[in-house]
């Protein structure tokens, strides 16, 4: 009998600490799936993030290193110059790439640092009790924007691919959404032809993945979801942004 | 081979070539602009690599990654940029992961100024960021000893998997001296650091490697910072340094650092040919500071005069290695100013000779 599913062999066999209807699980199973894909988990690096996915380390089968809040590029250049023939990748939320890290991101995309950045938008800051983000919505409640984010008091909503893409530096910018089973093929397509980006020595790539974040968003994982289709991706519209 | 003239800032750059370390991210500030100018080309020509940060937060960060790779790495800055590189250091402290920083200390708080200083001698010796750890920190006073010390440092960092900080000040780093610069040869300290199993090199062949510093579980963290502890007593008891002068027939002993150690030996030259029983103690590591080797010279000598370019921080350390035993003076200057050769002296005959003298030192 033919196997059609199984677990990556990148993927540890442990349970998740995610919540229900967590992004960063199918997120982590789709760079699992890539890796094994293209036969490159003893050569990977990854560098984990603070926040929800700081112990991303626990089900990845590979090297990783945690970084400081936002210094995760800085973390991923500094392993990528001294090993320039392995395959790094940052794995960062929009409070650390859109908040605390955004010189460090804009910086390390201006060098064209050949890294891979998976940048996981679910727009709260989810691990420190949903908090407003960069990317958080127009109107959108959060815990420390109760009545909605307001525009003239939190400025907007922060495009960072748009941003990020008018730097020469940075090769292939994508936005995608793990919001039904198409996008998350897309997704998985994405993250392959960013990290293809890295092994051919391109340059900078960056995955921007509209993730949902149910508990925060005080939704259904369902309705989450639908959230992300009808709202987010408004705000956020998916697609090739840049590839150059 | 003969002497060359170097400042000390780049000496600090070629002796970490020579030491091996293939990794250089810095940010300009004054007074340490020659080592990042000078790294700029010379990490280049060692085939190592040099990028200049948007920040002190980046570098430091990149060298956190360097180092998590099994790098050699390093990254300079003076006090204000050295305050922005605590948070890395802490995280590095708790992952056991090696780099050299070095600190050319200048006038402060805030962005004081650019004169010379040895105000962060308390964020250098007790940790600097947050959390229990220290870093092992070696305080030249010469070009000639920033070159040897240098390279030390590299060896400490990967002997112990901790950060250690070359402290000196602006006149150290833009000084120029005869120096001689000797590749040093490979001796069995390098032999062991060379060997970093715990580095992220890719997981062929064994395990995954994870470079970390979060620690949830019940007791986890506890029992890092035991095994740290345990570490730091192991530097504590075999890694003091020091230099002493006189110090067998002084009635004062003089302790002073660095720069500061310089004009405190001239002074002291001068009072031996007046016949005042003075003498030096230089302690070379600052942390792990010399404390039993102080603590020798309280049953002997009558007083203690600590001299620094500070409102008084290592005074401190003295006090803590002296216990109350012998009276501990103190001469010092902040905000960039330098002690006289003729203050010091002064501050000696007042010491040893009150009863002639109208102003004693209290």
């Amino acid at each position: 009998m033919k196997k059609v599913f199984e677990r990556p062999a990148s993927l540890r066999a442990v349970p998740t600490h995610y919540c229900s209807g967590c992004g960063h699980s199918i997120v982590h199973r789709l760079v699992c799936e890539v890796i094994d894909e293209l036969g490159i988990r003893e050569d990977v690096i990854a560098v984990c993030p603070v926040g929800c996915a700081v112990i991303a380390y626990e089900y990845w089968d590979f090297d990783c290193s945690e970084a400081p809040h936002g210094r995760t590029p800085c973390v991923a250049t500094g392993i990528k110059r001294v090993h320039p023939d392995k395959v790094v990748f940052s794995y960062q939320g929009d409070g650390d790439l859109a908040a605390i890290g955004t010189a460090e991101i804009i910086h390390t995309a201006n060098r064209g640092e050949n890294i891979t950045v998976f940048f996981i938008n679910n727009g709260v800051y989810g691990m420190t009790n949903g908090q407003m983000a960069p990317t958080t919505l127009i109107g959108q409640k959060t815990s420390t924007s109760i009545h909605g984010r307001d525009i003239t008091r939190d400025g907007y909503p922060m495009k960072m691919s748009e941003l990020l893409s008018q730097l020469p530096g940075a090769k292939y910018i994508e936005r995608v959404s793990v919001d039904n089973p198409a996008n998350v093929l897309k997704t998985r397509a994405a993250i392959k032809k960013a990290l293809k980006c890295q092994m051919e020595g391109k340059g900078f790539s960056l995955v921007e993945i509209l993730s949902p974040c149910p508990t925060y968003w005080g939704l259904s994982p369902k309705d989450a979801c639908r959230r992300i289709e009808d709202e987010m991706s408004k705000a956020f519209p998916l697609g090739v942004i840049k590839d150059a | 081979m003969a002497k060359i003239l170097m400042c000390g800032n780049e000496v600090i750059g070629e002796a970490a070539v020579h030491a091996g370390c293939t990794f250089y991210a810095g940010y300009p500030i004054t007074p340490q602009n020659e080592l990042t100018h000078y790294m700029s080309f010379r990490m280049q020509e060692a085939g190592g690599t040099f990028i200049q940060a948007e920040s002190e937060l980046a570098a430091i960060n990149l060298v956190l990654g360097a180092s998590a790779a099994g790098a050699r790495a390093m990254t300079s800055s003076s006090s204000p940029g050295i305050s922005l590189k605590q948070e890395g250091i802490s995280y590095m402290a708790a992952c056991q992961l090696p780099a050299v920083i070095v600190n050319m200390m200048r006038g402060g708080p805030g962005l004081g100024n650019i004169a010379p200083s040895q105000a962060d001698y308390f964020q250098a010796t007790r940790g600097g960021g947050h959390g229990d750890y220290r870093t092992m920190v070696l305080a030249p006073s010469t070009v000639e000893e920033a070159w040897n010390l240098t390279q030390l440092a590299f060896d400490l960092a990967d002997e112990y998997r901790n950060p250690v900080m070359i402290l000196g000040d602006g006149i150290l780093g833009q000084m120029m001296e005869p120096v001689e610069v000797v590749r040093r040869h490979l001796n069995g300290r390098n032999a062991v650091s060379s060997h970093k199993p715990w580095a992220l090199t890719g997981c062929k062949g064994r395990k995954p490697n994870v470079v970390r510093s979060l620690f949830l579980g019940e007791g986890e963290l506890e029992e890092l910072n035991r095994i740290m502890q345990m570490k730091y007593n192991k530097i504590k008891s075999k890694e003091p340094r020091f230099e002493s002068l006189y110090t067998e027939d002084s009635d004062l002993v003089v302790v002073a650092y660095g720069t500061t150690s310089r004009i405190v030996r001239s002074a002291i030259s001068k009072a031996r040919h007046e016949h005042l029983h003075v003498g030096m103690f230089r302690p070379v590591t600052l942390w792990p500071f010399p404390e039993a080797q102080l603590q020798k010279l309280a049953r002997k000598s009558k007083a203690f005069l600590v001299v620094e370019m500070s409102a008084g921080q290592m005074l401190d350390d003295v006090k803590l290695s002296i216990l109350g035993q012998r009276p501990i003076h103190f001469h010092g200057r902040a905000g960039g100013g330098v002690p006289t050769e003729e203050a010091i002296i002064e501050a000696i005959k007042d010491i040893l000779k009150p009863k002639s003298r109208k102003r004693v030192y209290a």
